[in-house]
């Protein structure tokens, strides 16, 4: 407790339980606990997503900056095993999107989206770092390739001195 | 005596049914409609040179060539795709679910079915998948994931003491119980089911069953929706928990069509009987589609 100090965050995160994300900054009551509206905004700035495609769920921390996005409501604590899909790691210097949700969502981008060949998205999917075609900004990108007549998210790879690090999950990778 | 036998008396022509028995399954795939479109994926197998074929009575089910693996393939990784046993998919059709409703799926892992459901309520409302043991929750929420479903709800509860406190203890609109049986109707793919079969396990696994559905009908409001199923043909399991269910819940058959061939629910069964209303039940067999064998029963709560 910090005594008393009215809208000072007093409690700490409880990584067994499902909490609520807070709308606003003054909303907030758990310490460091990321809101509602920085979470979409993150998306929407990074990969140009309109943010009213997020407008129907609710947003949840279990674990550290563990966020998952749920497409209704429960009573928060929500004790339960899963809530939606892992949407986010927030709580760290540079947010990281899941590979979940950039399949999910990815789709819409209109920035930060890596568009890699054949080879490129088959080396991707078993793990490997390529060195796609590519002068956009560094960090966390959605890697995706051309598939059935269209663009599809395959995961997230983080862009770094000239290479694509692929962040595909071990039991998500395949060969193929 | 093979135990399939013991249904000879029950199946309309008893040589097709051993016979189709005896034959292998083919693979198949459900297209995920949270992802893709039946065209989009039929597009992306042939562009991988996958071979396929349409299935008759459901736009979203392909057969896959022999020797073709669902798992690898692009359409799996982006999650277009689910694994699942044609016959698998009847269940969530009776169930018929609504966007924006509440949703019981009590046996749910590893997630064909729950799945399927989340797409045909458009991955609204309030889905929730329970199941009882951890490995089996994590197939669940992994099934989940790859298919882009946001709006189920995980819970690891014994389904036969279902609690509805993280739900604000507001019953279901529908649930289904798509209990776990002795896996007859799988001999063609597993034929371990049939070789380990014993009454002991089926008198056992039906007192399960009972709690499972009655225990889901206590949850779904008056006016709502139950669906039973098994892939195991024992009356024992199927008419008889059905029989329970009507004789201690306010409850009772009622009629939903299938696109595939089927016959009613039996009424007798050694020394026992069982209400008319069991015809409403549908039994399908191996031999009349080529498919697994399975029974689905819908179910209106009343009172």
């Amino acid at each position: 407790m910090t005594g008393g100090n009215e809208g000072e965050p007093t409690e700490e995160n409880d990584g067994s339980r499902f909490d609520r994300l807070p709308a606003t900054a003054s909303d907030r009551t758990v310490e460091g606990r990321p809101t509602r509206n920085a979470v979409i905004e993150w998306w929407v700035d990074r990969f140009g997503l309109d943010g009213n495609a997020f407008e129907p769920y609710t947003f949840w921390e279990k674990g550290a900056g563990k966020i998952w996005a749920f497409a209704a409501d429960l009573e928060s604590p929500a004790a339960v095993e899963g809530l939606g899909m892992t949407f986010l790691r927030a709580r760290q210097e540079h947010w990281k999107p899941t590979t979940d949700a950039v399949q999910r969502f990815g789709r819409d981008a209109e920035r930060n989206v890596v568009v890699l060949d054949d080879d490129e998205a088959r080396a991707f999917l078993r793990g490997e770092d390529t060195d796609p075609n590519w002068d956009g900004d560094w960090g966390y990108l959605i890697a995706a390739h051309e598939i059935a007549g269209g663009i599809e998210p395959i995961g997230v790879g983080l862009y770094l001195y000239g290479e694509l690090r692929s962040q595909m999950p071990k039991g998500r990778q395949r060969e193929f | 005596m093979e135990p399939l036998s013991r249904y000879d008396s029950l199946v309309d022509d008893p040589a097709a049914f051993h016979a189709a028995c005896d034959r292998p399954l083919p693979s198949v795939v459900r297209v995920n409609d949270i992802k893709a479109t039946p065209d989009r994926v039929r597009q992306a197998f042939e562009e991988a040179g996958v071979e396929f074929e349409a299935i008759g009575w459901h736009d979203g089910l392909f057969r896959l060539g022999e020797g073709e693996s669902p798992g690898n393939s692009w359409p799996f990784v982006h999650g277009w795709v689910y694994g699942q046993e044609e016959v698998s998919a009847v269940p969530a059709l009776a169930l018929d679910p609504r966007s924006g409703e509440r949703v019981l799926d009590c046996c749910a892992a590893p997630g064909s079915k729950t799945t399927q459901v989340a797409a045909r309520m458009d991955d609204r409302g309030l889905l929730v998948g329970n199941d009882n043991d951890l490995g089996r929750l994590s197939a669940l929420r992994s099934n989940a994931e790859r298919c882009g479903v946001t709006n189920l709800v995980v819970t690891r509860q014994d389904a036969r003491n279902f609690s509805l406190k993280p739900f604000s203890g507001e019953p279901f609109d529908r649930a289904l119980v798509d209990a776990p049986c002795s896996c007859e109707g799988t001999v063609r793919k597993n034929p371990d089911a049939v070789e380990s079969w014993s009454l002991d396990h089926v008198e056992g696994v039906a007192g399960v069953q009972k709690g499972l559905l009655g225990r889901s009908i206590e949850v779904t409001r008056p006016g709502g929706t139950v669906v039973y199923s098994t892939c195991t043909f024992a009356p024992e399991e199927n008419e008889a928990v059905l029989q329970h269910a009507i004789e201690t819940h306010d409850c009772r058959l009622v009629e939903f069509d299938i696109p595939l061939q089927s016959s009613p629910g039996v009424t007798e069964w050694k020394d026992e009987t069982f209400d008319s209303s069991m015809q409403r039940a549908k039994r399908i067999y191996p031999h009349h589609n080529d498919t697994g064998g399975f029974f689905c029963a819908k179910l209106e709560v009343e009172g």
